[in-house]
């Protein structure tokens, strides 16, 4: 089960390479398993929406850190950049009377795309150590940009008094937090068609191609920097777009949404579903969610302890995280 | 004029001595990166627990403040070697991803056990009397502390340059970081070197960590917080340098003074901006070899 | 007169060592051209500030009659030139299929596509499919790359050069490391490659340079030592002492 599309074949059948690769990226059951557990959990636990919103904004969140990390190969400490700009903008168009939810997240969107365009254009020119420091150096600046600027967003007391119009005029964002869970869960679920049609797309196997072997994607006459941008530019747009629905379901911007700690907490919720398989994203966030809502509650001060030693044990010991274990046990038992 | 003089003076003085600090806790990473080529997000935290320990022995057990330092020093190369040999050393041909999450892993559960040790406020160095007053340079008067760090920076520096391009043990890392196969098969002893090198690098680190306690505050989110800071100096100076990594600090500790000094509301822009501008302009920083 | 490749007074140092100096070369279309000389002369070089992998510190690299020296790879391979590496430089991890069909799909300018899936393109699957088969490596279309035999994989390196329809192919060793009884393969392989195009291998194994080229270059420490046809070269008694004194690879 070589998730999300298995084109190898061991056994020579009768059907053409060509027929068997066509059909190859047809929607697969285990597909819409994350769908049904989000319906599920609706129906099941009325009383943790708010939570289970949360877990669906960072599975977003993750999901399009998969795509420049995982599918790209970007290695980025500065992804909560895009998920703070996307919040801000989100926030700051809604403090300012621009209250209608939907237009508000498309331009959050095209806002952390834009900022991600442009950091791209100038960071991917670099590579290793130096490209992780002006990841890091982007989300440092831009949260000291919103600090300082307090008188725009609030500085550190974060951004307040974000109120919103009813979802499509006519679903008003109610206290149980309904409206919002299903409004996050539309959105994951739009986003999620578009990335798995990015990835299994000619440009998404490209990125494949630069993740693999860049050498090679240069001599084939591949222009890489260009590809490169294209993809950090539509993960920030995504980052964006999560970060403008914790805006608005949550109604408050906290400055500590760009740091370094929320760039690492999505690189850990991807490393433990599995890095480069789109679904690793709707198992990392979940778990490391829950993970820190038990830890933290036993002693939050350590919380800390656990998830770096949970980190070191997965690099050590499992290295494609849970999907990736998954893997393994499935071609054993196979065999 | 006789308002510009002084400031700028001031400005020098306190930023090179921020430098050697950023210098002397960077320059290992320098080395592991250029030698190893492991992405070690967690340098900051031998710097880290080099100040801890220092403050530490100092506050709670009257020790006085160099052999504090002796034994900080010490005792984090030694924990270093030992994590380099059994953690990441497994690493060294792993992916990227895999080197930046270990690290990060041990950044968080330094935060833990530092604050489990010592709680989460910042520790601070009680100088002996020897370092505390001011001294008189030229008519005008110096904290002796930084004067006192200054000089302990240039000594460093000058002491690896003099090590790496004149001993032996110098001579294999050069070869090592131009070319590790070709090091392999003359015979280098490449693990050894490895961890040798990476205990001289946590050991400076840990040294800049207690020297520098005063300049960069000890506490648990130590390795995070300067984390950019070191990343910057090594990155600009360019990877497996001992020289670029000193000139990139004092760039970056004097502008980074300066700024802040003149324009306090947006100084920290200036640095990122420049140094945007910088890599942009040459990619594998402005000191290395190409 | 215009040649399909030409270099003017190429030169590359690293540091100190000189790789390539002053090197002037033409190649025609429909040429079968040879560089042959002993490990470490700057072969590989040569085709790296060729396709662009390197820049030179001296000299220029002419397409047609066109200046490409500060051009990007993507362009030179745009303006006709494909290339094989020397150690295999493959996708592993995917299959030998898909290798080529990203190829192809980079060649046709549709590898930025987003809005659609990649193998739905049945035309581009198709073609590079067909040159599978061509090269006899349909049987392993469908098997990742490190899975197959070494040989095999040198294979899917010339697929990869081929599916990007190039004027000029250069071969960096095509048959290294290949036991001799696959090499058969790759040598029917290059008896068929299209007549119009130019190729320009690099080989240590002379039967091979004999069978296949028509001139031959000798580069020796970075600099041309002499060419001309295989006869004339054989002949050539410095060309001899080079090759006595030395114990190359096969
Ligand atoms: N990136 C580099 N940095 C420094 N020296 C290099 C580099 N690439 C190649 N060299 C040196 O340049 C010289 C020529 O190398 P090159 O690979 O072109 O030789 P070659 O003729 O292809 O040899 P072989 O027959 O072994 O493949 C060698 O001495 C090699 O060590
Ligand atoms: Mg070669």
């Amino acid at each position: 089960m070589v998730l999300p599309l298995p084109l190898t074949r061991s056994k020579p059948t009768a059907e053409s390479p060509v027929e068997f690769m066509a059909r190859s990226h047809r929607l697969r059951w285990y597909e819409l398993l994350p769908w049904v557990v989000a319906a599920g959990a609706f129906l099941v636990y009325p009383s943790y929406l708010a939570l289970g919103a949360q877990v669906m904004i960072m599975v977003l969140f993750a999901l399009s850190l998969d795509l420049i990390m995982g599918y790209a190969g970007i290695v980025t400490l500065g992804h909560a950049a895009f998920f703070g700009v996307g919040a801000y903008t989100a926030g700051l168009l809604a403090v300012h009377g621009w209250g209608e939810p939907i237009s508000a997240l498309f331009v959050s969107a095209a806002v952390a795309g834009v900022v991600g365009a442009i950091s791209g254009y100038i960071v991917l020119r670099t590579t290793g150590l130096t490209l992780l420091m002006l990841t890091l150096a982007v989300v440092s600046m831009l949260n000291e940009a919103a600090n300082k600027a307090g008188s725009i967003t609030g500085g550190a007391d974060g951004l307040q008094g974000i109120t919103l119009q009813p979802l499509l005029g006519l679903f008003r964002f109610d206290l149980y937090g309904r409206v919002a869970y299903i409004y996050c869960a539309l959105v994951l679920f739009a986003v999620w068609l578009l990335v798995r049609l990015l990835v299994h797309s000619p440009f998404g196997r490209s990125l494949t191609g630069v993740r693999e072997n860049l050498v090679r994607m240069h001599a084939i006459g591949a222009p890489v920097h260009r590809r490169m941008v294209t993809a950090y530019a539509i993960g920030a747009a995504l980052a964006g777009i999560a970060g403008a629905l914790q805006a608005q379901t949550t109604q408050f911007v906290a400055l500590n949404v760009m740091s370094f700690d929320l760039s690492g907490a999505v690189l850990i919720m991807l490393i433990l579903g599995g890095v480069g398989r789109l679904y690793g994203a709707f198992l990392g966030a979940p778990l490391y969610m829950v993970a820190q809502d038990m830890l933290s509650r036993l002693d939050p001060v350590y919380w800390f302890f656990w998830i770096g030693l949970l980190l070191v044990m997965v690099v050590m010991f499992a290295r494609g995280g849970v999907l990736g274990v998954g893997d393994v046990i499935w071609h054993r038992l196979k065999k | 004029m006789s308002q510009i003089l002084p400031a700028i003076v001031s400005i020098l003085f306190h930023g090179v001595a921020y430098a050697m600090i950023l210098y002397v806790v960077s320059v290992g990473l320098s080395v592991t990166m250029g030698l190893m080529g492991f992405a070690n997000l967690a340098h900051g935290v031998f710097a880290m627990f080099g100040g801890y320990i220092t403050v530490n022995l100092m506050n709670d057990y009257g020790v006085p403040f160099l052999p504090a330092l002796v034994v900080a020093v010490v005792v984090v190369a030694a924990a270093s070697v030992v994590l380099e040999r059994l953690l990441y050393a497994k690493l060294y041909n792993a992916g990227e991803i895999e080197q930046v999450l270990f690290t990060i892993g041990l950044i968080f559960m330094s935060i833990a056990v530092t604050k489990f040790l010592w709680g989460p406020s910042p520790q601070h160095l009680t100088l002996p009397d020897s370092l505390k007053g001011e001294i008189q340079i030229l008519g005008r008067s110096f904290p002796t502390y930084r004067a006192f760090i200054i000089v302990l920076g240039c000594v460093i520096a000058f002491s690896l340059w003099a090590a790496i391009e004149r001993t032996r043990f110098g001579a294999r890392i050069r070869a090592s970081v131009d070319n590790r196969r070709m090091a392999k098969s003359v015979g280098i002893n490449t693990d050894r070197l490895f961890s040798l090198s990476f205990a001289l690098g946590s050991g400076l680190a840990a040294l800049g960590g207690g020297v520098g306690a005063e300049i960069l505050a000890i506490h648990p989110a130590y390795a995070i917080e300067h984390l950019v800071y070191f990343l910057i100096v090594v990155s600009v100076g360019g990877m497996g340098s001992i020289r670029g990594p000193f000139l990139a600090a004092l760039l970056l500790g004097v502008s980074d003074t300066a700024c802040k000094y003149l324009f306090p509301e947006i100084g920290a822009f200036f640095i990122y901006v420049a140094l945007f501008a910088a890599l942009l302009w040459r990619p594998a920083g402005l000191f290395g070899r190409a | 007169m215009t040649s399909l490749l030409e270099t003017r007074q190429l030169s590359k140092s690293f540091g100190a060592l000189v790789v390539t100096s002053d090197v002037d070369f033409r190649l025609e279309t429909g040429a079968r051209h040879a560089l042959i000389g002993p490990n470490g002369a700057g072969k590989t070089t040569l085709i790296n500030l060729i396709t662009g992998r390197l820049q030179p510190s001296r000299g220029n690299i002419l397409i047609a009659g066109e200046d490409v020296t500060s051009t990007s790879q993507a362009a030179r391979v745009k303006r006709g030139l494909g290339r094989t590496f020397q150690i295999n430089m493959l996708f592993r991890e995917l299959t030998v299929l898909e290798n080529v069909v990203m190829t192809v799909s980079e060649h046709r300018g549709r590898a930025g596509d987003m809005f659609r899936y990649a193998f739905s393109r049945r035309d581009i699957v198709a073609e590079a499919y067909e040159l599978l088969e061509r090269l006899r490596l349909g049987e392993d279309a469908l098997r990742k790359v490190r899975e197959i035999a070494y040989g095999r994989q040198r294979l899917v390196e010339i697929a990869i050069a081929l599916a990007l329809k190039p004027k000029v192919l250069l071969l960096d060793e095509p048959a290294a490391g290949v036991p001799s009884a696959e090499s058969q393969l790759i040598l029917d392989v290059m008896a068929e490659l299209p007549p119009d195009i130019a190729v320009l291998i690099i080989e240590h194994d002379m039967d091979l340079v004999m069978r296949f080229a028509q001139r031959i270059t000798v580069l020796v420490q970075g600099a041309v030592l002499t060419e001309g046809t295989p006869a004339e070269v054989m002949a050539d008694p410095r060309v001899r002492e080079v090759y006595l004194g030395e114990h190359h690879h096969g």
